[in-house]
């Protein structure tokens, strides 16, 4: 449920995000999760493709500045109250969320979120046991398992 | 082991050196009196001749030089001989009415190179160096002075002049260049280049002499290490000649003033009065030796400081202080003054390179100062909170070394214009 993420800079200019999608697409690298965390002057946008390594060198050829971490892949039960499930667990183990994010995803049931959780070990451990692993459904990128 | 050009002058006894400035002194203001009608009548309407300057003591009875004289002699009212015996010009960039046009007599030129000859040999420079000059060549003076100085040291010379960096740096590696002239914002900027084409091993640098725009000792301190070099100074400016009026040794503090050739004084910009050694002040040169374009007491508008303290290298003319900013930089911000170096420094100091832009506008009739800085990997991170915290870092670091308040922007790499020539830092939108 460990996934690999890619962060870019990203200055707040028309057309800026577009380049970046633009990129990923003219080489058929699938975007499955996509989240932009803004100021008024720049941005950074967190990215998961179906494959990270091949979308990050070609942002990196192109001149962004990147960052590479891993974050937890969490699943979400698709029904009133599935994600308060989750953050109380959390909250419970006093694991803090940095950010979340959703998935593209078409499956049924369940939504999948990325989130940097503080203590990512302990957390995937917990959330493991509570049947709430998610995963990046088609990604290479996925470490952990479903 | 410390290595001189000319040891008999750059090692004379301060005592010799004074007559010989003295002499100098007086033969010069005869040769402006008798050949400059515009500075004649300058020492005129205070009751002077050339009778009153016998010794450098006398100088402050002159008049001084400013950029408005030049403007008002523009091009050749101070060529002090007739231009059948002028050899070259070399110029500023400034736009119209603000151009400096300088006149060489072939004397003048050599007198220059051997400026600049004793910078390279201060950098270690020898017979068995390549020297790649990538300043500009033509008007300007940083090319064509470097490039002398190396022939007179007898180094094997690349005359790249400034741009094509693939070219710089194919040179830089084939011809296995030792030294390396530019402008500090260019060498940084080709050590970056260096690092991202993975040739850092491939490269035969020692030393390299930066000049012609302001930079600051961190800047010194990231080009050294990115490139493994020694790092020198060298100022001058068109007026006087060009490049090598000073240049560091290598104790690297402060530069040697070549003061047989260009005698140096700090005066109160204000007043104009001479202010005592060790007191920062407006410095001001009288070139002692120059034929065609003999300027006395010529006001740079270049803040700094001088010293006679004695040097580590053997040499025993007067050391000048990096200048704080040249009058002309300084920017005046809500009554405060703001030199972009000092902003330099802090960008260097917390991570970002020197590559920046600093833009002053007037809000509401109040100055407003912004500065857009390029991100850094170093500096990025997944996480916006880090690096807001880090932006109001810079915000605080500026607002410490300048006293107000400066609005930061965090940019694309390599969005903002790269300096192959000098850089092009400050927008000034003001209308005032
Ligand atoms: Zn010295």
């Amino acid at each position: 449920m460990s996934v690999s993420q890619i962060s870019v800079f990203l200055e707040n200019r028309p057309g800026e995000l577009a380049e970046i999608t633009g990129l990923l697409a003219a080489q058929n690298i699938d975007l499955r999760a996509l989240n932009i965390a803004e100021t008024t002057d720049y941005g950074v946008i967190r990215l998961i493709t179906n494959c990270n390594d091949e979308a990050a060198r070609i942002l990196n050829e192109a001149g962004f500045i990147l960052f590479r971490n891993e974050v937890t892949a969490v699943a979400v039960p698709d029904q009133p109250g599935g994600l308060n499930r989750v953050l109380k667990l959390l909250a419970a183990a006093g694991i803090d969320i940095a950010y979340m994010y959703s998935i593209f995803s078409e499956s049924k049931g369940k939504a999948f979120m990325i989130m940097k959780l503080s203590d990512s070990a302990r957390a995937e451990a917990l959330l493991e046991a509570a049947g709430l692993a998610g995963i990046v459904p088609g990604t290479d990128a996925l470490v952990g398992k479903e | 082991m410390e290595r001189y050009y000319q040891p008999e002058i750059e090692c004379a006894a301060p005592e010799i050196l004074r007559q010989m400035q003295n002499e100098k002194l007086a033969a010069q203001v005869r040769h402006v009196w008798d050949n400059v009608p515009y500075y004649r009548a300058k020492m005129e309407a205070r009751g002077l001749t050339p009778d009153d300057i016998r010794t450098v003591d006398d100088l402050k009875k002159l008049p001084f030089l400013t950029k408005d004289d030049l403007r008002e002699t523009y091009p050749d009212g101070l060529v002090a001989v007739p231009l059948r015996d002028c050899v070259r010009i070399q110029s500023t960039s400034g736009t119209t009415g603000k151009r400096v046009v300088g006149y060489y007599t072939q004397e003048d030129v050599d007198l220059w190179e051997e400026c600049c000859a004793r910078a390279i040999t201060a950098a270690g420079g020898t017979n068995e160096d390549v020297v790649q000059v990538c300043y500009g060549y033509g008007l300007f003076t940083g090319g064509p002075g470097l490039h002398g100085g190396s022939h007179k040291v007898g180094s094997l010379t690349l005359p790249m002049s400034s741009g094509n960096t693939d070219r710089q740096l194919q040179f830089m590696v084939d011809l296995k260049a030792t030294i390396l002239c530019c402008t500090p914002s260019y060498a940084a900027y080709l050590a970056e280049s260096i690092h991202e084409r993975g040739l850092r091993d491939k490269i035969c640098l020692k030393a390299g002499i930066f000049g012609a725009e302001a930079w600051s000792e961190e800047m010194r301190h990231d080009i050294e290490k990115s490139l493994g070099i020694k790092a020198y100074d060298i100022y001058g400016l068109t007026e006087l000649s060009g490049p090598g009026v000073s240049f560091e040794c290598s104790e690297q503090s402060g530069m040697h003033i070549n003061e047989d050739h260009f005698y140096a004084e700090i005066i109160d910009p204000d007043t104009g009065e001479v202010l005592p050694e060790g007191t920062q002040g407006e410095l001001v040169f009288t070139a002692l030796d120059r034929k065609a374009f003999p300027l006395l007491r010529y006001r740079t508008r270049d803040i700094c400081v001088l010293s006679r303290e004695k040097c580590s290298c053997g040499r025993t003319h007067v050391k000048m202080k990096k200048p704080r900013g040249r009058s002309d930089d300084m920017l005046i911000i809500r009554g405060v003054n703001v030199f972009p170096s000092q902003i330099e420094a802090v960008l260097i100091e917390q991570g970002y390179q020197a590559n920046y832009q600093i833009v002053v506008d007037r809000v509401n009739n109040s100055d407003t100062i912004d500065v857009l800085v390029e991100m850094t990997p170093e500096n990025f991170s997944d996480s916006l909170a880090q690096i807001t915290k880090q932006e109001k870092d810079l915000v605080g670091g500026l607002k410490s070394m300048l006293g107000i308040h400066v609005n930061v922007h965090l940019v694309a790499p390599k969005s903002l214009a790269r300096s192959e020539g000098k850089a092009v830092r400050v927008i000034d939108k003001r209308k005032i």
